[in-house]
């Protein structure tokens, strides 16, 4: 059991130090990181069997005990993310292998990647509010590397500022970490739910809001979101694809572990979290409407969807908080799956400029299904995944009379739905207005544009695009087991006794 | 002793922050570098008051100051230092490929804003403005130029 949460920070990192000693021979480079992703993607499922079975789950590194030593807790919610998480990571890195890009021509692609699983797993997993900024640290500058691999000028301009509004961020965590300490003398976040309840109201409320800029920055929430859509597009389409499903997301997960773990009972930041999470949604759709560029829309729409997951958080209800995992779960798969696509389609044209595509439905009929398939399930149209997810926010957010957030939210489903179109007339239907491949480099395939490609892109690429759609296909199936497992992962957080009782034995 | 401390931490936070919004990189790092100082000052601020050096046998039965939170502003000095270096490197990067230290507003920002403006096709309307930051429309739109291929824009002012 011990091993069960430790292995999936351990794994990866260990793995990582492999393949720098290997970096000559990719092929041995390609096993590993195969082999561990899938490891650690098997253990998070039968940790999540395990810990849905028997609540809860601490482990004291070094058996120094807990409010004193590293403690690492495993719960519903960070078993749930840790699972969806390493699955998608194991698709994303098929997809890189397929493609002829840095994958193949960075020897670093390999174990950079493998930390950033590491920086990943451990976030969700620790259980102390420091070891989070490290987690954070090693997830970001491993993102840092990804996101400016290759030292394009433009994405040597992105990447400046991404680095430099994280690092900003950053600081900004480790001055509340020692605001924190000097309240309450732990950093342990079980203990400071203990702890804090006896700190003075404003005390609380000022650590309270501080984590929620720290968060809010990491997770691209309004106002904090301008660095997303400059920096995501830039980076190579697998590394794009792994940064807009998880990295925000691991944001939204800190934003809900603190919040409701740190800071019970009443005195909470609900309303400032809805009036941030409806201006998160509008900002982004909006944004995502004036768009030219596929990886740009989407960018903007990763911006619009935190919104979401931040409303269930900001109602801080059970029905709230199951909610907004659900949706958790599905915009990470969802998301990705879309910017996979959005790799396809680039690595077909040579583009993703939507004034320079079109006609892709006749000439990559598989491309087209995998977007549709996602970006229906993006939107929200039943049957697809965003239904389940959204019909349970907005029952939620019914539920607690917050009649104008849920108003905001269904209006911004209609306008993500028409930015998705305008992707789909865009790049699927039409005529191409000039040939993307005459004026492409050399990635571009050497095929006539009226030769009809069988998959649309090399085979892996699709193939694990199609797994990830398949994934988020598996979420509006398992829809209702899957909600009563994240309402039982929400129960844990609107009551954090057990949670607290297992760090703290 | 008290009251030093919050004022060091108050002065290293705003002249760190008055660096950091220059466009300028290289003031950007230092001032990033001076945010850091102040939180490990506030670290320091938070172990509450003076003692006895914290190593087991050494004290004369006097109170020990808190380890810790010198232990956590290591590890954090330590991650800054990381984190810093590899800023430093792209900002030399971006100073081999665009031979300037400016830090250039989003290009397709611009063109998007413009095109509210003006209803002419977004390509053809980028080469009246230079020194704004576009540094090769067809590496971003297409990501295929090969390195360092980006034209000097803003080669005059950065200089």
């Amino acid at each position: 059991m011990t091993a069960l949460v430790a292995l999936p920070l351990v794994l990866p990192l260990t793995g990582a130090a492999l393949s720098i000693i290997v970096g000559r021979w990719r092929m041995a480079q390609r096993v590993i990181g195969l082999v561990t992703l899938a490891t650690v993607a098997g253990l998070s499922i039968a940790l999540l069997v395990r810990v849905d079975d028997v609540g809860p789950t601490a482990v004291q590194a070094g058996d120094w005990d807990a409010p004193v030593g590293i403690t690492l807790v495993a719960d519903r919610l960070a078993a749930i993310m840790l699972t969806v998480s390493s699955l998608v990571l194991l698709a994303v890195l098929l997809f890189a292998m397929g493609q002829r890009g840095v994958e193949q021509t960075h020897v670093g692609f390999h174990p950079v990647y493998l930390v950033l699983t590491a920086g990943i797993g451990a976030s969700f997993l620790t259980g102390d509010l420091f070891n989070l900024f490290v987690s954070f640290e090693v997830m970001l500058t491993a993102s840092y590397v990804l996101i400016t691999l290759g030292g394009r000028p433009e994405q040597v301009r992105a990447g400046m500022t991404y680095v430099v509004i994280s690092l900003l961020a950053s600081t900004l965590f480790l001055a509340t970490l020692a605001f924190t300490y000097a309240v309450s003398g732990t950093v342990n976040m079980a203990d400071l739910g203990v702890k804090l309840a006896d700190a003075p109201d404003g005390i609380r409320s000022a650590l309270a809001l501080l984590l929620v800029v720290v968060f809010g920055v990491k997770a691209a929430l309004f106002p904090l979101y301008f660095w997303l859509p400059d920096a995501y597009p830039t980076a190579p389409s697998p590394v794009t694809a792994v940064f807009a499903g998880l990295l925000t997301k691991v944001g939204v997960y800190a934003l809900i572990r603190t919040q409701t773990v740190m800071f019970p009972g009443d005195g909470r930041p609900g309303t400032l979290l809805l009036v941030a999470a409806g201006a998160t949604m509008v900002v982004g759709v909006l944004g995502a409407i004036a768009q030219d560029d596929v990886k740009r829309i989407l960018s903007f729409q990763v911006v619009s969807q935190i919104g979401y997951a931040v409303m269930g958080l900001g109602l801080f209800t059970l029905a709230g908080l199951a909610g907004a995992i659900v949706y958790l779960v599905q915009t990470i798969v969802v998301k990705t799956a879309l910017f996979l696509t959005a790799g396809l389609i680039e690595e077909s044209e040579g583009t993703g400029r939507l004034a320079r595509i079109g006609g892709l439905v006749h000439r990559a009929p598989v491309v087209a299904g995998l977007f549709l398939v996602s970006a229906l399930g993006l939107v929200g149209v039943p049957p697809f995944s965003g239904f389940v997810a959204k019909l349970a926010l907005v029952s939620a957010g019914l539920a607690e009379d917050q009649y104008a957030i849920v108003a905001v939210s269904l209006l911004v489903s209609l306008l993500a739905l028409f930015a998705m179109m305008r992707i789909w007339t865009g790049a699927f239907w039409g005529e191409a207005e000039r040939s993307a491949r005459a004026v492409a480099g050399p990635q571009a395939q050497s095929v006539d544009r009226q030769d009809v490609r069988p998959l649309g892109g090399p085979p892996l690429m699709v193939l694990s695009t199609v797994a990830v759609a398949a994934l988020s296909l598996a979420v509006a199936v398992a829809a209702g087991p899957l909600y009563d497992l994240c309402l039982r992962a929400a129960a844990d957080l609107v009551d954090p006794a057990a949670y607290i009782g297992a760090v703290l034995g | 002793m008290t009251l030093l401390l919050p004022f060091a931490a108050a002065a290293l936070f705003g002249v760190g922050t008055y660096l950091v919004l220059q466009r300028q990189l290289s003031r950007i790092v230092i001032g990033i570098g001076l945010l850091g100082h102040g939180t490990n000052v506030l670290f320091v601020i938070s172990a509450r008051g003076r003692g006895e050096p914290p190593f087991v046998g050494s004290s004369d039965g006097g109170e020990m100051t808190d380890p810790l939170p010198e232990a956590l502003a290591l590890t954090a000095i330590v991650i800054t230092f990381g984190v810093t270096a590899f800023l430093l490197a792209l900002a030399y990067r971006s100073w081999i490929v665009t031979r300037h230290d400016e830090v250039d507003d989003d290009v397709e920002d611009r063109l998007i804003a413009r095109r509210g403006l003006r209803p002419t096709p977004a390509e053809d309307g980028e080469a009246d403005e230079p020194g704004e930051g576009e540094e090769d429309r067809g590496a971003g739109a297409d990501g295929h130029a090969p390195l360092g291929s980006g034209a000097p824009a803003g080669t005059a002012e950065g200089r």
